[in-house]
C-alpha cells in the first residue's frame, strides 16, 4: 500500500469511529457527573477517554461495549486529574459524602439535561455553542476550530471559559425540569446557530471538517425524541431538515451558490422534505404555534413547489403575516415584502419598502437594497435596478451572494 | 463574525509617543498587554501583530508573469498601518467597543472593518 492509501484508509477508519463515539460522548460525560458532580474535569476526562478510543480502536478493534470502556477510562482519566490537584482533594471528600445517584433515568434525558446545562445564561452565545459541540456534540477542540475557521487557540479558550463560568454560576448536572423547560428556547436558539455555521463557513477542505449542520440535526433530532410535543423543537428540526434538504442543489458545478428560485429541483431530497413536512403539519396542528412552526412551514411552502413558479406565494405571505404578529424583526418584515411583491406586484412592494426603511435596522441595509432591485428590474427600471444591486453588493458580508449581485447588475440590458 | 481591527499612526503621533514620559509609554504597553489577555481569555482574539516600521515596506508587483518588488513605500503617507487585530465577536458593536480601547484611538486612527463570509442566500 502506498503511503497516501494507507492515510486515506486510517482516516476512513477514524471517520467512523467519529460516528460511533459521538452520539456516546454526551451518555459517558453524564454517568461521569453522576458520579463525580464537577462538570470541568468530568468533561476534560471524557474528551481524553474519547481521544484515546479514536487512537485505539483502529488498531485494536472496537470494544463489545464501547460505551462501559469510555466510561472506565474516563472514570480513571477523571480520578488522576482530581489527585493531581491536591488542591481540590477537601472538596473531593465532600463529593464523596454526597448522596448516591437516584433513580435510573434515560439516556435521551441526560442528553437533555446537558444541553441545558451547556446553553446557561450565564454563557456567551459563542461559548455556548462551542461547548455544546464539545461536550454533547462529542466534537474536539480541534474539530470545532475547524468547523468555525477560528485557531485552535480560541475555540480552546472559548470552551475553558465556559466551563468556568458554569462552575462560578454554581450550575450542576441535575435534570430540574421546570427550570428546564424555560430554558429549551435558549437550546433550540444555539443549535439553530451551529446549523447556520454550517452553511457560513464552508470553505477549506471538507472531508476532514467537523459538519456543524449535520452535528445540528443529530442534536435537535435527539432532543425532538425527549420532547415529541414540543412544538418549537419539532419546528426547528423540520426546518433543519427543509433547509438542508436544498443542500446538493445549492451549488452549481464550478461551485458557485445558486439562489433558491434558480435550484434544479430534482437535485431537492425529497426523503428529508416528506420528514420536513410531516413534521411541521402535524405540530401546527397540535402544539401552540412557534417562530420556528412557522419558518419551517414557510420552507416547506418553497419545497414543495415542484417550479419555482408554482410556489404559492399567497400562502407564503399569509405565513409571514403571522410570523411578523409573533415574532417581528426586520428580516421577517423585508421576507414579507418580498412575498407581498410575489402576490400583489413590484409596486406594491416598492412602496412598503419606503416605509419599512423608516426602521432604523433596515435603513441603508444591503438586504433592502437587493430587494429594491429585484423588483425595480421587474418594473422594467434597469438603471436604479443597476444601481441598487451595486449598492447591496458593496455593502453585503457574504462573497458568494456578492457575486450573485454583482451578475444581476451585469445582466441587465 | 469576524472584523480586522487597523491600527494607523502617523508622524506626528509618533512624536506624541517619543516624548511621553517613561512612566506613561510603560503605561500605553500595559494597556494592549491587558487588551491582548482579555481577548485571550474570552475567546476573542485570533490574531495580533504590531508592524515594524513603515521603511521596512516591500511593495510587489506582477507583471507579465514577472515579480517585481520595490524596497520602501513610494510616497510618505499620512497614515501609516502600524498593527492589526483579527477578533471574532458577537456583535460590531463589541468591535468597535475593542477597538476604542487601543491606545492610538486617542492620536492615530483605528478602523473596524467586517471581514467578508461564505454564507449563503437568505430565503
Amino acid at each position: 500500500m502506498t503511503g497516501r492509501a494507507v492515510e486515506e484508509t486510517a482516516d476512513h477508519r477514524s471517520a467512523d469511529i467519529g460516528g460511533l463515539l459521538r452520539p456516546l460522548a454526551p451518555l459517558v460525560l453524564s454517568a461521569l457527573l453522576r458520579r463525580f458532580a464537577d462538570f470541568d474535569s468530568c468533561e476534560d476526562a471524557v474528551q481524553e477517554a474519547l481521544l484515546a478510543a479514536t487512537q485505539q480502536w483502529p488498531v485494536g478493534g472496537v470494544p463489545d461495549n464501547p460505551k462501559g470502556w469510555l466510561i472506565t477510562v474516563a472514570s480513571r482519566r477523571r480520578i488522576e486529574l482530581w489527585r493531581s490537584d491536591s488542591a481540590r482533594r477537601r472538596r473531593e471528600e465532600t463529593a464523596a459524602l454526597a448522596p448516591p445517584p437516584g433513580q435510573r433515568v434515560s439516556d435521551s434525558d441526560d442528553t437533555l439535561t446537558l444541553l441545558l446545562l451547556c446553553c446557561h445564561p450565564s454563557l456567551t452565545m459563542s461559548s455556548q455553542v462551542a461547548l455544546t459541540l464539545r461536550a454533547v456534540g462529542g466534537l474536539s477542540t480541534v474539530e470545532i476550530a475547524r468547523a468555525f475557521l477560528v485557531p485552535e487557540a480560541t475555540a480552546a479558550q472559548r470552551i475553558s471559559r465556559a466551563k468556568l463560568r458554569i462552575r462560578a454560576s454554581g450550575a450542576r448536572f441535575e435534570a430540574s425540569a421546570d427550570v428546564a423547560l424555560g430554558r429549551v428556547t435558549a437550546v433550540l436558539q444555539v443549535l439553530y446557530l451551529i446549523f447556520n455555521e454550517g452553511y457560513t463557513a464552508t470553505s477549506g477542505p471538507s472531508l476532514r471538517r467537523a459538519d456543524p449542520t449535520g452535528e445540528a440535526i443529530r442534536l435537535t433530532r435527539q432532543l425532538h425524541e425527549r420532547l415529541p410535543d414540543d412544538g418549537e423543537v419539532a419546528g426547528l428540526l423540520a426546518l433543519m431538515l427543509l433547509t438542508d434538504a436544498r443542500r446538493a442543489a445549492r451549488t452549481d458545478d464550478d461551485g458557485l451558490l445558486v439562489p433558491l428560485a434558480e435550484q434544479r429541483r430534482d437535485r431537492w431530497d425529497a426523503t428529508a422534505i416528506a420528514e420536513g413536512a410531516a413534521l411541521v403539519t402535524t405540530a401546527l396542528t397540535s402544539a401552540p404555534i412557534g417562530p420556528f412552526q412557522l419558518q419551517a412551514a414557510i420552507a416547506a411552502v418553497h419545497d414543495e413547489a415542484v417550479h419555482a413558479d408554482d410556489t404559492d406565494w399567497a400562502e407564503i405571505l399569509a405565513l409571514y403575516d403571522l410570523l411578523q404578529a409573533l415574532a417581528p424583526g426586520p428580516m421577517v418584515t423585508l421576507n414579507r415584502i418580498v412575498a407581498l411583491g410575489m402576490v400583489q406586484g413590484p409596486a406594491a412592494a416598492l412602496t412598503q419598502l419606503e416605509t419599512a426603511e423608516d426602521d432604523s435596522a433596515l435603513s441603508g441595509h444591503h438586504r433592502v437594497d437587493a430587494v429594491r432591485a429585484h423588483f425595480l428590474e421587474q418594473l422594467g427600471d434597469h438603471d436604479a435596478a443597476r444601481r441598487h444591486y451595486r449598492r447591496a453588493a458593496q455593502r453585503i458580508l457574504s462573497l458568494p451572494e456578492r457575486q450573485y449581485l454583482e451578475a444581476r447588475a451585469a445582466a441587465l440590458p | 463574525m469576524k472584523y480586522l481591527i487597523l491600527i494607523y499612526d502617523n508622524p506626528a503621533s509618533q512624536d506624541v509617543w517619543r516624548s511621553l514620559p517613561r512612566a506613561q509609554r510603560l503605561a500605553g504597553l500595559a494597556v494592549y498587554a491587558n487588551l491582548n489577555e482579555e481577548l485571550m481569555a474570552s475567546g476573542e482574539m485570533i490574531v495580533t501583530a504590531a508592524l515594524a516600521d513603515h521603511s521596512l515596506t516591500t511593495q510587489v508587483r506582477v507583471s507579465e508573469g514577472r515579480t517585481m518588488s520595490v524596497d520602501g513605500p513610494y510616497a510618505e503617507a499620512k497614515e501609516m498601518l502600524a498593527g492589526i487585530y483579527l477578533v471574532d465577536c458577537d456583535t460590531h458593536e463589541r468591535a468597535v467597543e475593542i477597538a476604542s480601547r487601543i491606545p492610538e484611538a486617542e492620536f492615530g486612527v483605528v478602523e473596524v472593518r467586517p471581514t467578508m463570509d461564505l454564507s449563503a442566500f437568505q430565503e
